[in-house]
């Protein structure tokens, strides 16, 4: 469950966020203005408050979901409010150099985002989009506060019927830390196929 | 008996030999220029000579004692060698001033007001008493480089290492620098300069060393060894340097 | 029989605040001590040092603040039989918690200086200590205050977890007003307009540091 949550909200969150991304570098003043504000409203409040807000606050106005959607909505939100400031700094990495080229080759916005934008900001942000992840499947253990059957809350449950808890939440911690590491093993992997053509290794992975 | 005696240095970094079978003799008061294309191992040398590098074999003896490979033995024989480095590296969060007295005040213990007045002697020594105040990011490279000879010299040391530290200048500060290198040299500082400024060899040196591919390729008195190259290499370099568009 | 939502209920939450404020000023100075030690160590040249330094932060940075709470809270207690008060338990996980990340941070900011002044330090000479303490220590403080601003703000928020084992910051002082007064269409917003009033300036203050030196190092950024 950890992981489905973690998986789709940042998929759906990415989503989310490269549209904000884009409004907030190419969109008009108002747009750009509210973007801003979603942005740091997320990045200033905590996750927990945020969940709070969607799972308690929201049904007093009639819109009420049920734990697990909360904790989705939550957690893409959540996740979309930092990967935009992540992907805008990607966009706005690409060298101006690079637009002008474009600019002078007669390229639609569309097609400047498509052909020179996009890959590029995306190889350099993708340590960063990792590190985010990572925070986010960490996130995740929150949402037990909503009762959600995630492994934390899964692990709550268990320890407190067996009076065990110190093994049990060394072990539930020893979980984290392995899905931690191999998920950040497994990135680098794919961003080694994907992006690397016989560069010399990013500085950002020499850790 | 010589300040520095080296004798069969042999360095290597992974499977590439930087240095291979070097020996030089470098009496009091002498001035040593070291040239010869990059990757010749000049630099290396340099640093090898107060323990920025290690040796892979041979020997590294200053005024009669070998050379510490590391830890306080290594810092009591570097308060007498002082180094100049290509850039510079002046400590940017401190006063022209700071930067010269920081050694003597913390390593060699000498009271405050002392150590400005060595500081005042050194930068006079390199034209530079009205930067005291100033921080390195105010000043030109010339200058920057004049405040790391002067930072060096507060330390009173008998031997000083240059590394190339003209190469990293624009051209019209290079005199400056050069006129300073050239004031130390007649005051009897011993020197050894990696240098590809072959007017102030040719003046002011008193032994050229022609490096090639980390050997001594040729040795001798500057006027000798432009005059008369005994080896092709040297000869092909000198061409190289003089006309350079050939 | 519930309340409704007024001046009182406000000043409560005004209260729980302060435990906020003050969680998070302990850990950070707590955690600021050992985030020096850790990053000394984590630079040092003894590899034995590095490597635990390494493996803390990596755990640390690897598993969920929560995690680390429980640990601490109820796992602590059935270990080793100290049964500890949420003030201490919670102090105690948040400090070691802020200790990894500023030591990480701190870490990076020594990394940044370049091996030249190093060497420069180390010829004049200076010893390791002096040459920490002259050379590189002041640099690396410089570019070390953004990131350490930044994570404050991370910190503050990172406390609205301790609301769920019971201790009564901000949060659970939230918790509590909606249990008596059943109106969480305003106190939990209100809660994150409070948690914003305290990270906002913060996080400009962060930008607005790091973009001085950026100036003072001469790299230009995009605004």
């Amino acid at each position: 469950m950890t992981l489905r949550l973690s998986v789709g909200a940042f998929v759906a969150g990415l989503a989310v966020a490269s549209l904000l991304a884009f409004a907030r570098t190419a969109g008009p003043r108002p747009l750009r203005a509210a973007v801003i504000a979603y942005v740091e409203f997320i990045r200033n409040t905590p996750f927990l408050v945020q969940l709070f807000i969607i799972y308690f606050s929201l049904p007093a106005i009639g819109i009420r979901f049920d734990a697990v959607i909360a904790a989705l909505i939550g957690m893409t939100i959540n996740f979309s409010g930092y990967a935009t400031e992540i992907l805008r700094a990607g966009i706005e990495a690409v060298p101006r150099s690079q637009i002008e080229a474009g600019h002078s080759l007669g390229f639609t916005r569309l097609q400047m985002y498509r052909h020179i934008v996009v890959f590029p900001a995306l190889r350099t942000v993708y340590p960063a989009l990792v590190s985010q992840f990572i925070l986010l499947m960490l996130g995740s253990s929150i949402v037990s506060a909503i009762s959600v059957e995630e492994l934390t809350g899964i692990i709550n449950t268990l320890q407190s019927t067996t009076f065990r808890a110190f093994e049990f939440y060394f072990v539930a911690t020893a979980v984290y830390l392995a899905m931690a590491l191999v998920t950040r093993w497994m990135l680098h992997a794919f961003y080694m196929m994907l992006f690397v053509r016989g560069r010399p290794l990013d500085k950002a992975w020499a850790r | 008996m010589p300040l520095l005696a080296l004798d069969g240095i042999r360095k290597r970094f992974g499977p590439h030999l930087v240095l291979d079978d070097v020996s030089l003799t470098v009496e009091p008061g002498e001035v040593v220029a070291v040239i010869g294309r990059s990757g010749s191992g000049k630099t290396t040398l340099l640093r090898c000579i107060n323990g920025l590098e290690a040796i892979d074999a041979g020997s590294i003896v200053f005024a009669g004692k070998p050379l510490p490979r590391a830890g306080a033995a290594l810092r009591e024989v570097r308060r007498e060698i002082g180094i100049v480095f290509q850039s510079y590296n002046l400590f940017p969060h401190h006063s022209v001033e700071r930067n010269i007295t920081l050694g003597p005040t913390v390593t060699n213990r000498v009271p405050a007001a002392e150590a400005v007045a060595i500081a005042t002697e050194v930068l006079r020594q390199v034209d530079l008493e009205d930067k005291r105040n100033a921080y390195p990011a105010q000043l030109s490279g010339g200058q920057q480089q004049r405040v790391a000879i002067a930072r060096a010299l507060a330390m009173r040391p008998r031997l000083m290492l240059f590394d190339e530290i003209t190469s990293a200048l624009d051209p019209e500060l290079v005199g400056e620098v050069v006129k300073v290198l050239e004031r130390l040299a007649s005051s009897g500082m011993t020197m050894i300069l990696v240098t590809h400024e072959m007017g102030f060899a040719r003046r002011t040196a008193d032994t050229l060393v022609f490096m090639h591919q980390g050997k001594v390729w040729e040795k001798g008195p500057p006027r000798e060894l432009f005059a008369a190259p005994k080896t092709r290499e040297l000869e092909s370099f000198i061409r190289a340097i003089l006309e350079p568009n050939d | 029989m519930s309340r409704d939502f007024e001046w009182a209920e406000f000043v409560f939450l005004l209260g729980a605040m302060r435990w906020t404020i003050a969680l998070s000023l302990i850990a950070f100075v707590g955690g600021g001590v050992g985030g020096l030690l850790i990053a000394l160590a984590r630079t040092s040249r003894n590899a034995l040092l590095r490597g635990v330094a390494a493996a803390f932060i990596g755990v640390m940075q690897g598993t969920p603040v929560l995690m680390q709470l429980f640990l601490a809270y109820y796992g602590l207690a059935v270990l080793t039989g100290v049964r500890l008060d949420p003030w201490p338990a919670v102090t105690l996980a948040f400090t070691l918690y802020a200790a990894a990340y500023l030591g990480e941070i701190w870490r990076g900011a020594i990394d940044a200086i370049p091996r030249q002044q190093w060497e420069a330090a180390a010829a004049l000479p200076l010893s390791p200590a002096a040459q920490l303490r002259h050379v590189i220590l002041p640099q690396a403080f410089r570019i070390a205050i953004p990131p350490t601003v930044g994570f404050l703000v991370q910190l503050i928020k990172g406390t609205s977890v301790a609301s769920i084992i019971g201790f009564v910051e901000l949060t659970r002082a939230g918790q509590l007003m909606v249990n008596v007064t059943f109106q969480p269409m305003i106190v939990y917003p209100l809660v994150a307009v409070l948690y914003f009033v305290m990270c906002w300036p913060m996080s400009l203050l962060a930008l607005r540091l790091e973009r001085k030196i950026d100036a003072a190092l001469g790299i230009r950024r995009h605004s």
